[in-house]
């Protein structure tokens, strides 16, 4: 016995166990290993902080928008048609970019104006200023005649400048803007004519050109139209699905298939689901292109997975013994399904399916497969007008080239952000609220 | 110069036997344990002597695996749980704010109450201790070791043509015995039993009682029971826990066949627990 | 649209059958309700069913045939040199004339069609028939030719027929279905048992949708697969290392003339989720390890939600990000310390990728870490083990099969992403071993081939469901198998 103690205890000679300059070099390494696992933390919170401040510096000067005021005189001799009539149609044609042009002239006090001067006043205002003024005109036919205060759009170059992204002390020749101009835009601000005012272009307008007249609107109903759809198709068959899985289905080969395929279709990249749309419902079906209702049965198929897989959850949670307590006194099984089950899961339920819709808000490939990336000027009136989506939009203004536009990208990301935080704090209310401890 | 003087009682613990008049090896003063704000134990005074076994024993939920957990500091783990009053090993406290608790831990050994070797190979779960507390030298002095701590656990002959196999390949007493045997390759003073045999039959359960009637002649051993046969068998001193309170504490033959608590005279004869 | 209107009936029906059925059941026990079987709704729900569900599939199986029945016989009514037999291309191209005549013509008044049914005979110049088809927005490129008009002509009345033939074979469907559940209204009809069955066979149904998408999946891809595999070899596409599918107009002879290698893709595809995971192992790594076996609850349930915003941000916000801040900021540095750094380089491709999964790598690893049983750690710390001696020799082994399924999962998210590698990563298909250079990916191309106005039956366009199924098959692999190494793994410790 003493032997083997004496080996024991010489593992300890030349080193003692009590050691400390051992001690301390293992503490130094754990002090080292708990600095890697904080500063991992640290880094991924770190790119979360300048994700969004990349997004929110640029993006939030998209909600402000240079407008100008101009006094429009609208003469009735310039809504004449050839007859002298006023008629829905003449209004319709009347030049009301030069009624702009000469409203903004006379504001500046200019008399007769250059070739060049005419170019360079044109350039301050936007190109969409016809269609503002115009709908003033169609909304209150009464002001034809007088002189009214309008508040158009400035132009994009001139935005920029009141923004800041371009700067005055460029050079003449390599600034958008030349001198003569920025001294009447001076002189607008002076007067009160030129201002930063709230964008609501921005959820009103279709697709457009012009960065200044772009908006969201289509993208918007796009959106809500597909989330619609998910909404419609995904949750009652995830629903069903996952109350089949968890309260009816037997143990074989059958129900193994079901549950491998659901967790595989849950990790299938998106965009294969763009191919399987494009393939199906487009080419086979024959639905059309560029339709949000496609987009929402691609996006219902993808969400389909993460539906089951949470509403499957809430139903395991409900304890046995209330599926117990409804046989027990001759409830049928789908009878306490439907009358106990099911509502005891619906919080589980609605969390999962808002998750869902979330994933299904924020997809953008599927639906580039699918022909939603589409420039769309009017609004869609049903799910198979022409439409796109809120990130497919982000995506098409990423992709051009105009200053204006990466402003308006930055703004419509924020307003895609601003909807998924909006629907995760519901989510994470709802969890909350009816989280229940059995 | 503490090592000199493990090893001095070492060799001299053979001899004493049972130590009587010897300085306890841990000392416990007005131990309180809270988990939160509920309180598990209330005021415990124990000494365990040196190279015997000492048993606690009482009906679950009584504080005596928790007490247990103290002398190692294992409570450390759980982060609402607050210990007061003084512990100490041989005249140090180990609740110091000097002490290390990682050299607390190699100095008293713990063996739990399911068998949890790590998923590694049986020489890798015992060359764990010594190899991270740096008593290797070199590659023969480590499969010394081995050897050695298996032997002690009388585990040796059972696997020694393979140990580069799986711990967790083992029976659940060969696996208590391996979690034993891993414990001792870190030349412990004191092994701390958390009712080491409730997950074995009774032929693994005697294999270990055995051992640790072996194990009595070099190290001082605590363990914690359910089983008042097993305690009766083993130990030579035995503490009752009663919720939270330390009731009695004596030698064994009194405790079981004297005691002077009424709780502890219920107990024992299975009139509660 | 006659299919709609043919629901929406069915759904009136239906709710006139509920009605019929509680009213029955009533009358046939007098009055009595205790009597019945069933609750009374389940004697309508009984008959509403009986009502509409062989309409209903006589309807969905009509909707589904309809259009490749009508397609067949106007494609083999067409003139021999017209149908292209031989030539998909041209195929493709005529049918679709045929359909927008066939759109074109519902929409002309009665002498407008009697000038087209004139032109179809020869008696009116087809000149004419094209100016009345464009004032109804019929667009067509040349004058059309005769065995078009007739083609359309014949398309519409196929349809029409077709709309009435299902109308009428759903109503007698309805009525019959109705009549027979009327007559089986009895007192001791199992009324609920019957709905209960329909139900259930809903709910089964239901469940398959999710082995139906992964069948559509494979046959609609496959099956396009077969098609370009048919023009291009198999071989050139799998080991070619040159991408060129030059883009040549639709129908033209020599189509197939690009190249279509798929190695350059392949290897920007796992370059890019080679970066994108370095530098998403470790950080989400270490981070799972801090956030499961350091950090206090509080600390805890201030970052972890946090974390779960960055996975929850869509890829195409972190595509933006790539391309306007990242991106430019890495060639902006590379650029102060003398590095020749590509806006869209790899690095810049894969460490936003990266960005996105550490917290999809953070959050499976913190579950597979506390899977790992306490007494493991139990037993180290009671041998005297320091915490980072305990994760790193006890838990971290112990946790390693859940790890690597973890991480294979993360790759196969890698491989699959779409958005952050089409707004950062390059177009051209570079074969290169330096991160400072662009390449591009599988899913770019999969992206760029088919947005754009493209013959759908052009190898260009067919190549994409080729680089989908390759995609497919490969991050199915992944996960398959990630997913079986981590449920062995949880059983393991269960």
């Amino acid at each position: 016995m003493a032997t083997t103690q004496d080996t024991l205890h010489a593992a300890a000679d030349g080193r003692k166990l009590n050691d400390p300059a051992m001690l301390k070099r293992r503490y130094a390494a754990e002090w080292r290993f708990k600095a890697y696992g904080l500063g991992a933390l640290g880094i991924a919170l770190f790119f979360l902080v300048v994700l969004f401040y990349s997004i929110i510096s640029q993006g939030w000067t998209a909600f402000l928008q240079t407008n100008i005021k101009l006094d429009v005189a609208l003469n009735e001799a310039d809504f004449q048609d050839a007859d002298g009539q006023i008629t829905e149609q003449s209004i319709r044609v009347a030049d009301y970019t030069k009624m702009a042009r000469d409203a903004l002239q006379s504001t500046l006090g200019l008399e007769s104006p250059t070739r060049p001067e005419k170019r360079d006043l044109r350039g301050l205002l936007s190109r969409g200023v016809d269609v503002q003024i115009r709908n003033k005109i169609e909304s209150d036919r009464s002001v034809i005649g007088q002189t009214v205060p309008v508040w158009v759009l400035a132009n994009g170059e001139v935005d920029a400048l009141i923004k800041g992204s371009i700067d005055r002390n460029t050079p003449e020749e390599r600034r958008q803007l030349n001198n003569k101009q920025l001294a009447w835009i001076d002189k607008l601000i002076a007067e009160g004519r030129l201002e930063k005012q709230f964008n609501t272009g921005l959820f009103t307008y279709g697709a457009s050109s012009q960065p200044e007249t772009a908006g969201l609107a289509v993208a918007l109903i796009g959106s809500f139209f597909m989330m619609l759809i998910v909404a419609l198709v995904a949750v009652p068959i995830g629903v069903a699905a996952a109350a089949y899985l968890e309260e009816f289905a037997p143990k074989n080969t059958f129900t193994d298939i079901i549950e491998v395929n659901i967790n595989n279709l849950a990790a299938v990249p998106s965009i294969v689901f763009g191919l399987l749309g494009l393939a199906v419902f487009i080419n086979f079906m024959g639905l059309p292109r560029s339709a949000s209702l496609v987009g929402g049965l691609v996006l219902s198929l993808m969400t389909l997975p993460t539906v089951i897989i949470a509403t499957r959850a809430a139903i395991r949670a409900v304890p046995p013994s209330i599926r117990e307590a409804a046989l027990g006194v001759g409830a049928s099984k789908m009878q306490t399904l439907f009358h106990h089950v099911l509502p005891l899961a619906l919080p589980g339920i609605l969390t999962g399916t808002i998750i869902g819709l979330v994933q299904a808000l924020g997809e953008t490939a599927p639906l580039l497969m699918i022909g939603l990336v589409a420039f769309v000027v009017d609004y869609p009136t049903t799910p198979l007008d022409p439409a796109t989506a809120l990130p497919v939009q982000i995506y098409m203004w990423a992709s051009s080239a105009e200053r204006g536009f990466v402003e308006r990208t930055m703004g419509a990301t924020i307003v895609l952000l601003m909807f998924l935080f909006v629907m995760n704090a519901a989510a994470v209310y709802l969890r909350r609220k009816f989280e229940r401890k059995w | 110069m503490e090592q000199i003087a493990t090893s001095a009682t070492a060799e001299t613990a053979p001899m004493s036997g049972v130590a009587n008049g010897e300085a306890p090896k841990v000392t416990a003063r007005d131990v309180c344990v809270f988990y939160g704000a509920k309180q598990a134990l209330f005021d415990v005074n124990l000494d365990v002597p040196r190279n015997s076994v000492t048993a606690l024993i009482g009906p679950s939920g009584c504080g005596k695996s928790t007490f247990l957990r103290c002398l190692n500091r294992m409570n450390d783990t759980i982060p609402i749980c607050r210990v007061t009053g003084k512990i100490e090993l041989d005249e140090q406290d180990i609740y110091d704010r000097d002490l290390d608790v990682v050299e607390l831990r190699a100095r008293v050994g713990m063996v739990f109450q399911k068998p949890n070797p790590f998923p590694k190979s049986i020489f890798d779960n015992i060359a764990y201790g010594p190899r991270i507390h740096g008593l290797v030298r070199d590659k023969t002095h480590l499969e010394e070791i081995v050897e050695t701590s298996l032997e002690k656990a009388g585990l040796w002959k059972e696997v020694k043509d393979r140990v580069h196999e799986p711990g967790t390949g083992l029976s659940g007493g060969q696996q208590q015995r391996l979690c034993i045997a891993r414990a001792i390759a870190t030349t412990p003073d004191v092994i701390l039993m958390d009712e080491p045999c409730s997950a074995l039959d009774p032929i693994a359960t005697a294999k270990v009682e055995e051992l640790i009637h072996e194990l009595r002649q070099n190290y001082t051993i605590v363990i914690v029971t359910h089983s008042m046969q097993q305690a009766r068998r083993v130990s030579q001193k035995t503490a009752f826990f009663h919720i939270g309170y330390l009731v009695e504490v004596g030698d064994t033959e009194q405790i079981f066949e004297n005691p002077q608590d009424k709780r502890t005279q219920d107990y024992i004869m299975g009139r509660f627990g | 649209m006659s299919t709609s209107m043919i629901l929406l009936g069915l759904l009136i029906a239906a709710a006139l059958a509920y009605i019929v059925g509680i009213v029955r059941c009533r009358a046939s026990t007098g009055g009595d309700v205790a009597k019945l079987h069933s609750r009374t709704g389940y004697y309508g729900s009984y008959l509403a069913i009986w009502t509409v569900l062989p309409a209903l599939f006589l309807t969905i199986i009509w909707a589904a045939a309809e259009q490749p029945v009508i397609r067949h016989l106007v494609e083999t009514s067409l003139p021999a040199h017209a149908a292209g037999v031989e030539n998909d291309a041209l195929m493709s191209l005529t049918l679709g004339r045929i359909n927008s005549v066939a759109e074109g013509l519902p929409k002309l008044s009665q002498s407008e069609f009697k000038t087209i049914e004139n032109a179809r005979l020869g008696f009116t110049p087809m000149l004419e028939a094209q100016r009345l088809l464009q004032e109804k927005g019929v667009i067509l490129g040349a004058e059309p030719e005769p065995y078009i008009i007739s083609a359309a002509y014949d398309e519409v009345i196929y349809r029409h027929t077709s709309s009435w033939l299902i109308t009428g074979l759903a109503a007698l469907a309805a009525l019959a279905g109705f009549v027979y559940g009327f007559t089986q209204i009895r007192p001791r009809l199992r009324a609920r048992n019957t709905v209960e069955r329909v139900v259930l066979a809903a709910l089964i149904g239901a469940s398959t949708v999710a082995i139906l998408t992964t069948v559509g999946i494979v046959f609609s891809v496959l099956f396009e697969t077969i098609h370009f595999f048919q023009s291009v070899p198999t071989f050139d596409f799998f080991f070619g290392t040159v991408w060129d599918p030059r883009f040549t107009s639709a129908g033209r002879e020599g189509g197939a003339s690009g190249q279509f290698g798929l190695l350059p893709l392949l290897w920007g595809t796992l370059f890019i989720s080679f970066v994108a995971l370095a530098v998403a192992v470790p950080i989400g790594l270490y981070s799972a390890i801090y956030m499961s076996e350091y950090a206090g609850p509080k600390f805890r349930g201030f970052a972890k939600p946090l974390l779960e915003i960055l996975a929850g941000i869509p890829t195409i916000v972190y595509g933006l990000f790539a391309l306007i801040t990242f991106g430019p900021f890495l060639r902006d540095t590379g650029a102060m310390v003398g590095l020749d750094i590509a806006a869209s380089s790899v690095l810049t491709a894969g460490i936003v990728m990266g960005i996105m999964i550490i917290p999809f790598v953070s959050s499976l690893s913190d579950d597979i870490i506390s899977a790992v049983p306490q007494s493991l750690r139990e037993g180290s710390y009671g041998l005297g083990a320091t915490k980072s001696e305990t994760i790193r020799k006890v838990v971290l082994p112990a946790a390693l099969p859940g790890i690597v399924g973890a991480v294979l999962l993360a790759a196969s998210r890698a491989i699959g992403e779409t958005m952050i590698v089409v707004l950062a990563a390059g177009i051209a298909a570079n074969l290169t071993l330096n991160p400072f250079e662009s390449v591009t990916t599988i899913t770019v191309k999969i992206v760029s081939q088919l947005t754009g106005d493209l013959e759908f039956n052009s190898p260009q366009t067919l190549v994409a469901f080729a680089l989908g199924l390759t995609l497919f098959v490969i991050t199915l692999a992944l996960n398959v198998y990630a997913l079986y190494i981590v449920r062995k793994y949880r059983e393991q410790y269960e």
